[in-house]
């Protein structure tokens, strides 16, 4: 899983309010170069929760790949350093092992090979 | 052999064995990225050659996934079969995977997503796998989740084998309530094989989508079948005409009279599938005979 995929990600449990961002426990995870390409980037920044993609990219241990403050859309055209930072951070870290934790509940959800299992207990429904 | 989804749950239908045979089959890929293939064509995303980030519902083993890497779109995709997204994991496909069930609700922030397929899998949703399950729950939970996450605008594209037509009006009746708009694009409605049928929805005013796109083959043109005629695949994805069993009928000591026949069989004519036409002995009454 990528951090692109973890920053849309919302736990659904039955009566959670809060359920965003899903905390990130990452025991594995490997970097694997994709493609990079400014219009899927400049399309997709706007709809980027940006402290949660810093705070996850954090629990890697990329303390300074992201600016803490979103940066302004204008940057992201004329930027190049930012925007191949803003790729990294979203595309080419996977999480391979570990879990995501409800903020709300608590419920940890198991990460195994890189898929989180999100199925809920009857109970959560 | 009965539907696949007569058989077990999709979770312990879709084993490790039956994965494998699904993904090994050249017929099961083909007809399989075809039918992708024409998803993403009525997602009718702008031609700008921008990537966008797209659901795969149902994603399985990401033979459908696929052809949305080959477009460069970034896809995220749901499945409840641990032995599909194996066989996912095997063949290296580009998009997320996600061991979810949908008729839980898609666990995702609103308005984030750029559109949605889903290709031979939502049916599923219309069996009770167990005591827990009610359709119409699961239904309202998927198809309200899908909508609140898709931008305004955006469209889902899901392609299903319906067993019967309460089905398929089950299923429609709970994306219209979700807030979705448009209906049902059938292509090569004359083929029993090639026919397939595809809900076209809409997140947000319909006003902004004006008509609902043709379905391929509507005037007769045919598609060759040839390709298609392999029991052992067909029993595995779900091309299941031949076997279709009697359509169940509602027992009513009245019945439902000329006019309520006459609107249904519009209603379903509106929706793009074949009715026959209206005589005057649509709906007549029929004699007892003892
Ligand atoms: C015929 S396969 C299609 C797979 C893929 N879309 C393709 O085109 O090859 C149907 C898939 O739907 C999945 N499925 C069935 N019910 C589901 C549910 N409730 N939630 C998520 N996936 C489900 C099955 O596990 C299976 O992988």
């Amino acid at each position: 899983m990528r951090l692109l995929t973890h920053n849309m990600l919302s736990c659904n449990i039955k009566g959670v309010k809060n359920g965003y961002p899903l905390r990130l426990e990452a025991e594995k995870w490997t970097e694997k170069e994709v493609d990079f390409n400014a219009k899927f980037l400049r399309g997709i920044f706007p709809k980027i929760d940006w402290p949660a993609l810093v705070g996850s990219a954090r629990s890697f241990g990329f303390n300074d790949l992201l600016p803490d403050e979103a940066p302004d859309s204008s940057l992201l055209a004329s930027d190049d350093d930012l925007l191949r930072r803003f790729h990294h951070a979203l595309l080419e870290i996977h999480v391979e092992e570990g879990g995501l934790v409800c903020p709300e509940t608590g419920r940890r959800f198991p990460i195994n090979k890189g898929i989180p299992n999100l199925l809920l207990h009857e109970d959560e429904v | 052999m009965p539907r696949p989804e007569l058989q077990a749950p999709p979770e312990i239908f879709y084993n490790d064995t039956e994965a494998r045979k699904y993904t090994t089959s050249s017929r099961i890929i083909e007809i399989q990225a075809k039918i992708s293939e024409r998803a993403l064509e009525l997602l009718n995303i702008p031609n700008d050659g921008v990537p966008r980030l797209l659901l795969d519902i149902g994603c399985g083993s990401g033979l459908s996934g696929e052809t949305l890497s080959e477009n460069e779109h970034h896809w995220i995709g749901f499945d409840i079969s641990q032995s599909m997204l194996d066989v996912a994991l095997e063949r290296e496909v580009e998009g997320d995977l996600l061991l979810a069930d949908m008729g839980q609700g898609l666990g995702l922030r609103p308005g984030v997503i750029d559109g949605a397929i889903s290709i031979s899998a939502i049916q599923w949703l219309c069996y009770a796998d167990k005591s827990s399950h009610e359709p119409m729950a699961r239904l309202k939970a998927f198809f309200g989740s899908l909508y609140r996450c898709l931008t305004r605008g955006a469209r889902a594209v899901l392609q299903l084998y319906s067993e019967n037509m309460n089905q398929s009006e089950m299923i429609m009746k709970a994306a219209m309530r979700a807030g979705f708009a448009g209906g049902v694009v059938v292509d090569f409605p004359h083929s029993t094989k090639a026919r397939k049928a595809y809900l076209v929805l809409t997140c947000g005013p319909s006003s902004t989508q004006t008509s609902l796109p043709k379905g391929k083959g509507e005037d007769g043109e045919t598609c060759s079948d040839d390709d298609e005629s392999d029991d052992d695949d067909e029993q595995t994805v779900g091309i299941y005409d031949r076997h279709r069993p009697a359509k169940r009928s509602k027992i009513t000591k009245k019945g439902k009279g000329k006019a309520w026949v006459l609107k249904k069989k519009n209603q379903m004519r509106n929706k793009g599938y074949t009715v026959p036409p209206d005589t005057k002995y649509t709906a007549r009454k029929r004699k007892n005979h003892f």
